[in-house]
């Protein structure tokens, strides 16, 4: 029984407690909502099948969204949420790949999602899968970490076409991205860059199915996480 | 062991559609035929070790057997983040194979020399370890490595440093000689020193090179007193699981290798042995004064 995104917000509050969720909580919401709900060909049936599109949430902090949306979408059940965190919840603070049905990876530590993802697209062409997307959501502020940009370089000159990270963009890296933005620091090294409102359904799924020959960021700014 | 090593891989990619081979520039060139042959399959992500393993950790998610391969402490102890959570956590298997080992790079100093490699791998569950004698022994061990890909990781330590000979690939310990004053242990390239060491000494020697997981019963049904464990790497790294092996039985243990020191220090890889005392005279001394035997 498919939810709607008017749900989540209830989803969320059987995770948390909370009525209210603040912004940073659901800095991620819209994003993983229309991955989910209009772009990713994958489903609870074939969370096995290596011909699914593959989502990796890098940014494993405040997962209540993702978890929510993995719930409406039928990948987990709705009775999982209540006991988040717990000692026999499959559910934690961070995700483990091997507890839930659907997440692909474990995360949490910042820096290991994007490089994962460059290997796992490289792997599925060379099995020649080469219709499954694979997309890595990261943070701006987890672009700190040196281990995305390895992956940033190297992935714009090996070209990977079957590659797409969205940033969530809510201004909380300390030293910010200059004046270019994020976009500019996957552009120089060859990748195809946009940057769309993260609240905004249509842009998001315009942006999120775009399929140039080469890797494509989505930059997805949201409000910022102090304002 | 570097060649052999290189031989069998080319071997394997050429065989298994899903075997994949991954450098950080590191005998990149020595693997040129097989990047032309697979070019999706053999891939060189520069001088980027923390791509390297979650490249690694990517490759087996998505199915494939990653060989991943550069100097041992940039894959292990640079990257070891990576190769804690990138591979293990996820739950995802990759053959490590490193070479340099712990000071065949005994004139680049300290920033090439890896003697932690195992005991920083020992603190993951799962990881098989190789240390090979002779690159003989790589073919064999290499490809065993990637038949268990379904269930473990593998660390394989290659090293300049070898044995004269060749003995049968085994996970178990082999007695190469038998006494009866103490058992030694060599492991790998230590075989030979210890056996120079030993010549004239009532002691049985046992050689590993699969030392994860550890001979446990094989050590117990040789049921010594005394035990001298030579390891080319940290000193002591396997004593624990000497030490549990031999739980109930009183025993005294000898931990010989590579002592937690940088001795700022050039030279060649035979220098450093004696530096250590992991030379035939060094391991001669050792022997003798902690069994009194001569």
């Amino acid at each position: 029984m498919a939810m709607t995104y008017a749900e989540l917000p209830g989803l969320m509050t059987q995770l948390t407690g909370d009525e209210k969720h603040s912004a940073s909580a659901t800095s991620t919401l819209d994003v993983i909502w229309v991955l989910y709900d209009a772009v990713l060909r994958v489903s609870p049936q074939t969370v096995d099948d290596p011909g699914r599109d593959w989502f990796l949430l890098s940014k494993g902090h405040g997962p209540a969204a993702y978890y929510a949306v993995l719930a409406a979408k039928g990948f987990i059940p709705a009775a999982w949420l209540a006991g988040f965190g717990g000692v026999d919840s499959r559910l934690g603070y961070h995700p483990d790949r091997t507890l839930v049905p659907g997440v692909e990876i474990g995360s949490g530590s910042l820096g290991h999602g994007l490089p994962l993802a460059v290997g796992l697209a490289h792997g599925l062409l060379a099995r020649a899968l080469a219709e499954p997307r694979v997309f890595v959501l990261i943070g701006d502020a987890e672009l700190d970490e040196g281990s995305n940009h390895e992956a940033i370089a190297y992935a714009g000159a090996a070209g990977l076409p079957n590659l797409t990270v969205v940033v969530i963009d809510n201004q909380s890296a300390s030293w910010g991205w200059g004046a270019g933005g994020i976009e500019s620091h996957f552009a120089v090294s060859d990748w195809s860059a946009v940057r769309v409102n993260g609240r905004d359904h249509a842009a998001l799924t315009a942006a999120l199915t775009m399929t140039p020959p080469r890797p494509h960021v989505v930059v997805a700014t949201v409000e910022a996480k102090d304002a | 062991m570097r060649e052999s090593f290189v031989s069998a891989a080319e071997d394997l990619l050429d065989e298994d559609p899903r075997a994949a081979l991954i450098m950080a520039e590191i005998s990149a060139d020595l693997f040129g035929k097989a990047a032309a042959r697979h070019p999706q399959r053999v891939l060189n992500v520069g001088i980027r070790e923390q791509l390297l393993v979650g490249v690694a950790g990517g490759l087996a998610l998505a199915g494939l057997k990653p060989i991943v391969h550069t100097y041992a402490p940039f894959l292990v102890s640079r990257a070891f983040e990576q190769v804690k959570l990138d591979l293990s956590y996820q739950g995802g298997h990759a053959v490590l194979v490193s070479v340099g080992a712990s000071y065949d790079a005994a004139r680049g100093g300290r920033t090439h020399q890896a003697p932690e490699d195992v005991a920083l791998l020992d603190t993951l569950p799962e990881m098989t370890v190789h240390v090979p004698g002779h690159p003989d022994e790589v073919p064999e061990l290499l490809r065993g490595a990637i038949t268990g890909l379904g269930s473990y990781s593998s660390y394989i330590r290659l090293s300049a440093l070898s044995n004269r000979s060749c003995l049968p690939v085994s996970p178990s310990l082999q007695v190469v000689k038998s006494g009866t004053g103490a058992v030694v242990i060599a492991v790998g390239p230590m075989l030979d020193p210890v056996l120079d060491a030993v010549a004239d000494l009532d002691v049985t020697v046992a050689y590993a090179t699969t030392v994860r997981p550890f001979d446990q019963a094989g050590l117990a049904a040789l049921a010594p007193d005394t035990v001298v464990l030579a390891e080319p790497y940290l000193a002591g790294t396997s004593a624990r699981l000497v030490c549990a092996a031999l739980t109930g039985r009183p025993h005294r243990l000898l931990s010989l290798g590579v002592p937690r020191v940088e001795p700022r220090r050039y030279g060649t890889p035979a220098d450093h042995s004696r530096l250590y005392g992991l030379d035939a005279a060094g391991i001669r001394s050792a022997i003798a004064g902690f069994t009194g035997l001569r």
